[in-house]
Order: structure tokens, then sequence, then C-alpha cells
């Protein structure tokens, strides 16, 4: 089993390989075998073409987790320009999971922030897998509020299984640390454009994607609780994931159904890890379109907008 | 039935074998302090118990019952009433879900608005209903309590919110997780208009309800003994894998770790509240 692919891609993994060998058999060899390899390619492109079209929200909830992912600093290499990482929330500490800075987007000045997970074991501490303590929330908050008072418009990457749910957490203050990037975000004075890469893990992804304009890549999820999490209070079992994933509906297009986000950027054939400059390159072109058209508002006219589309959010029924 | 009671011959059992004749829940025993208490003394006393000062769970009518003045008050957003947007289903519908809660609590939702007076001061209270699914926050939830913070704005006034719940409403998945904007955004537009917000946490307050509106009081209050968290201590103790200390996310653990200003026994919010409010306000 080829661990760079999830079970569901299994028979695409397996055209790979077969690929892989004659290519390498192919070479230093008289035999021509391209005719061969560009068919097998072709069966590969069509497989994959037909897995991918009709994945399952637990699929895709897998591929969002997707160990190969591209994360936040993958985005920040291939999109942005100077970027200048600022640490610390100047009360308590730094925090490895919820980062940001200055940098420039198609020469743009902006603030840009965002979870980040790890690639190796190491890392994956280091950042605590990508789930932030308070001291993320508040520097993040911190970068926000630099970024009002120097008019620069803040970009965040949503990528966490949730906030973290430890002791040390709880003693600082984790709900107040969210609770308060909810509001201050919901009033700042600058373009916000928020975006889903990976999973949007509860409140611990709301506290950075309060904003003008809310996208999600095509293949993220974003939801209330874990599928998991959910399935073992309500089918009293983690096991029913799947199922749990299915009723909240954690994909783009039903959080687009319910008017919850904004836009869905599609993702290359197979997933964005399977073309990470394409995806770099979608992301770039969808936060320039968005920053030139937010930029144009007055700030009035940018609150107006943002508190309306917050105060739209609900789905109930009037006597 | 047990193989004794069946030995039992029927002139001899009691007409419902088993079940006291005493009438259901006139004597309620204190999960503090394991008194008896008498039903009736125990609702004048708002649910706290006069041997220990234990602060037993009341719903959200009668919590706004004691604390509002009796005369001129008036229920908010009523008008607002829960669907069922995405044809949720665990074990049970989410549809009957809502009907049991519904039929069970005689409420519609898990929030109850209301305007009226403390002490005479015209103010808003808003309440949660632990009994209504955990007290989670769903889109009924989220709207009447914007629609309260709206009146507000409209009005003047200011706003108490006495929060119960254990968070976000799964049922309603994402449109329950952006309640919290919503809500948080709403307290946002009342800051800014210097009109004073204050949250009383009681128990339980967790999940999205602590970390969203429960969390944003110009004063945070509890009530003694309350539990109040973001993370449910199971999901936190399986993380850490450790033993959490005595009296983790009690009210008294986060006052001593700066989350709250001050704890506040319910026999006295009325009153203590009311004095609060009416030096903000700068009144005489």
């Amino acid at each position: 089993m080829n661990l760079n692919y999830l079970d569901f891609e299994q028979p695409i993994a397996e055209l790979q390989a077969k690929i892989e060998e004659l290519r390498h058999v192919g070479e230093g060899n008289a035999v021509n075998l391209s005719d061969e390899i560009s068919r097998l390619k072709g069966k590969s492109d069509s497989l994959t073409t037909s897995i991918f079209s009709s994945l399952s929200a637990w699929q895709v909830a897998q591929l969002s987790r997707h160990p190969q992912r591209p994360y936040f600093f993958d985005y920040i290499n291939a999109v942005f320009t100077d970027f200048e990482e600022l640490h610390g929330d100047r009360t308590f500490a730094d925090d490895g999971a919820l980062v940001g800075g200055v940098a420039r987007l198609s020469g743009k000045p902006v603030v840009v922030l965002g979870h980040q997970k790890g690639r190796d074991t190491a890392e994956k501490v280091k950042r605590n897998f990508g789930m932030p303590r308070p001291e993320g929330y508040r520097k993040a908050l911190r970068l926000m509020q630099l970024a009002e008072r120097f008019g620069l418009p803040v970009i965040t990457l949503i990528d966490t299984p949730g906030a973290y749910p430890g002791i040390g957490a709880e003693e600082r203050g984790q709900s107040e640390a969210i609770a308060r990037n909810l509001l201050e975000m919901s009033n700042l004075k600058v373009p916000i454009i928020c975006t889903v890469v990976g999973e949007g893990g509860s409140g611990g992804a709301l506290a950075i994607g309060v904003g003008d304009h809310v996208a999600m890549l095509q293949y993220s999820i974003y939801s209330v609780i874990s599928p998991e999490g959910c399935a073992s209070i309500l089918w009293k079992s983690a096991e029913k994931a799947p199922d749990a994933a299915a009723a909240m509906g954690v994909t783009a297009d039903r959080a687009k159904e319910f008017n919850l986000v904004d836009a869905i950027v599609p993702e290359p054939l197979g997933g964005a890890h399977r073309d990470m400059p394409a995806t770099a390159a979608a992301l770039g072109d969808h936060w320039l379109q968005q920053l030139e058209r937010l930029e144009r508002l007055s700030v009035d006219e940018l609150l107006k907008r943002r508190h309306a589309r917050l105060r739209s959010y609900g789905v109930f029924a009037e006597a | 039935m047990s193989w004794f009671d069946k030995l039992v011959p029927d002139q001899i059992r009691p007409e419902s074998a088993g079940a006291s004749r005493v009438p259901q829940g006139l004597w309620v025993k204190c999960q503090g302090c394991e008194a008896i208490l008498y039903r009736a003394e125990l609702v004048k006393s708002q649910e706290v118990c006069p041997k220990c000062s234990y602060h037993l769970r009341i719903g959200a009518r009668a919590r706004l019952d004691g604390f509002l003045d009796k005369d001129d008050r008036q229920e908010l957003a009523t008008e607002v009433t829960p669907l069922d947007p995405l044809k949720f289903r665990d074990s049970k519908r989410y549809k009957d879900r809502l009907l049991i809660a519904q039929k069970n609590t005689g409420e519609t939702d898990a929030l109850i608005a209301m305007r009226g007076k403390l002490n005479g001061l015209p103010v808003v209270a808003v309440a949660f209903n632990f009994q209504f699914m955990g007290g989670s926050m769903g889109s009924v939830v989220g709207e009447r309590f914007t629609r309260a913070a709206e009146y507000c704005l409209k009005h003047e006034l200011p706003l108490i919110c006495f929060s119960a719940s254990g968070g976000a409403r799964m049922q309603e998945a994402l449109l329950s997780l952006m309640q919290m904007a919503k809500t948080s955004a709403a307290l946002a537009q009342l800051r800014s208009r210097g009109l004073p917000y204050i949250s009383v946490m009681t128990d339980p307050t967790t999940g999205g309800v602590s970390a969203s509106l429960a969390m944003l009081g110009d004063l945070n209050v509890a009530e003694p003994g309350a539990l109040i968290g973001f993370a449910g201590r199971r999901v936190i103790e399986q993380t850490v894998r450790e033993t959490l200390p005595d009296g983790f996310q009690s009210a008294e653990f986060l006052l001593e770790h700066g989350q709250l200003d001050m704890i506040v026994d319910r026999r006295e919010m009325r009153d203590r509240l009311h004095s609060i409010l009416k030096i903000l306000l700068r009144k005489s």
C-alpha cells in the first residue's frame, strides 16, 4: 500500500506504480515503451477523474488532512514575496501553530497569517499539529491590529483540527481568546480575506475566519466539530465518522449552499498536493482579485457589507 | 417485575409496586450537601440550596422570572423558530429531537429573550435553557440573541445574558458555528455604542458558547461552582493523558486564573448587577 495515496485512491496508486516501473525499464533499453506509458497515463487520469467526480464527504475530509497537503509556509514561499515572520503575543509565548507576518502579494503590502501543521515529527510537535493555544489567537489579533494601524489588508489561511484542548490553554482563556478575535475581526477597519485551505476545525478555525470574503479550497472542510467528535457524541462511536461527515455536510459545496462561504477555489485533478504550483497560482490569483475588489471600498462600505454578511448567517422559520 | 414481586399475591401488592404515594418531585435531594429539600422552598430560593448554597440548574423562564421585576416584561424574538435545514439524522432525526425538547420544556428553542426591568432599570435579559438540547446554539439561539442585542441598540438598553450551554448545536453543523461570529459581531456593535453587556456564566457554559458571546462581557460574571471551559474534560484528558486537577474549569478556578470579574450568588444577582449597571450608566 502506497501511503502517499488514500485508501480510495489505491487503484490510482497501482497504475502510477506501473507507469514508474515501465519508465524504469524503458531507460537504457532499445524497446520504446512511450506508447504504453502514455496509454497508462491516460487511463490513470480518467480513473482519477472518475474517482474524484463522486467523493463522499468523508473522502474529502481525508484529502483535507492529506499528509502531503500544502501548508501555510508552502503557500507563503510560492505566492508571497518579502515575507517577514513576526513572533509572539507580547504576553506569554510565541505559538508555533498560528503564524504570520508582513509580506507582499504581487507587490501589494499585506499582513498574512494562518495555521501551520508540521510535515515531520519534530515539526509536528513544534507546530502542535496545527492546534493553537490562546497565545496563538492573541498573536493573530496583534498582527491584525498592526495591519489596521498601517492600513494593510489581512489574508488568513485556515488549516487546523481545532484549538488545542489542554490544561494550560484553559487556564489562559482559550474561550476568551477565540471570542475576542470574533468580536474584533467583525470591526477591523481593513479588508480581511479568509481561505480554508485544509481543515476548518470549529472555533479554532473561525477565530481567524471572520472577514469580508471567505473561500474554501475545493477539497478542504469546514465544520462545527470534527467528524470523529460528532460521531463519538451522537453515534457513540468515532468509527461512524464517515456518517457524521455526511450528515454535517462538511464540504465546500455544502457550505456554499448555505451562503456560509462566498467562493470555492478549484484544486488540480487529484487534489492540491498533486500539483502544488498550480494550487498556489490559483490561490494567488484569487487573493489578488479579492484584494483589488475590496480595496476599492470605503471603510464604511467595507464594514457595512461585512456586518450584513455576518448578520445573514442562519436558517430559521419566522412567523 | 422481579421474580419476588410475581410471588406476592395481588391482595397484598401495593397499587403501583415500587412507586411511593408521595407526589413526584415534592422533595429534592441537594447535589451539594445531600440534604432533602422541600421543593416549594427551593423554588422560593431560586433553586439554591438554603443549607449549603449549592446552585442547582434552573430553567431559562424561571431564571428570568426570578431576575426581572414582576411588572412590565415583554418577551422578544418569539417569532423566530427552528427548522431542520440539513435534514440531519443520527440515531434520531433532528426534527424529532426538536419536537421532544419542545414537548419537555414547553419552549420553542434554547434561548429566551426578554425586555424588562431590574429594580426599575430598563434592561434586556436573555437566558439559555440547558434542558433544551443542552442549551446548544443553533440558528434560532443566534438569531434571538442578535435581535435582543439589536433591541438594546435601538432603545439604548444594557444587555444581560445568562448562559448554560454545551456549545454549538451539531445538528445544524456549520450554521451553528457561524452563530458564534454573528452574536460576537452584534456584541461589537453594543460595545461601540457604549451599551453595557454583562455575561453571567452558569452551570455549564462550554464550547462554542463560551468561545463567543459568554466570554465577551464588559463584565464576565459566574455563579458559584459553575463549570466553564472551552473543551470538555474528557477531550482534555484524552489529549494530555493526565487526570485533571480538582476544581478544574470551575468558576472559582477561572476567577483565580483571571478569566472572570466576579462570582455572584444567584440570590444576590439582581441587586449586585443593578448596582453595577447604575455605575456603568452613571446613574445616581
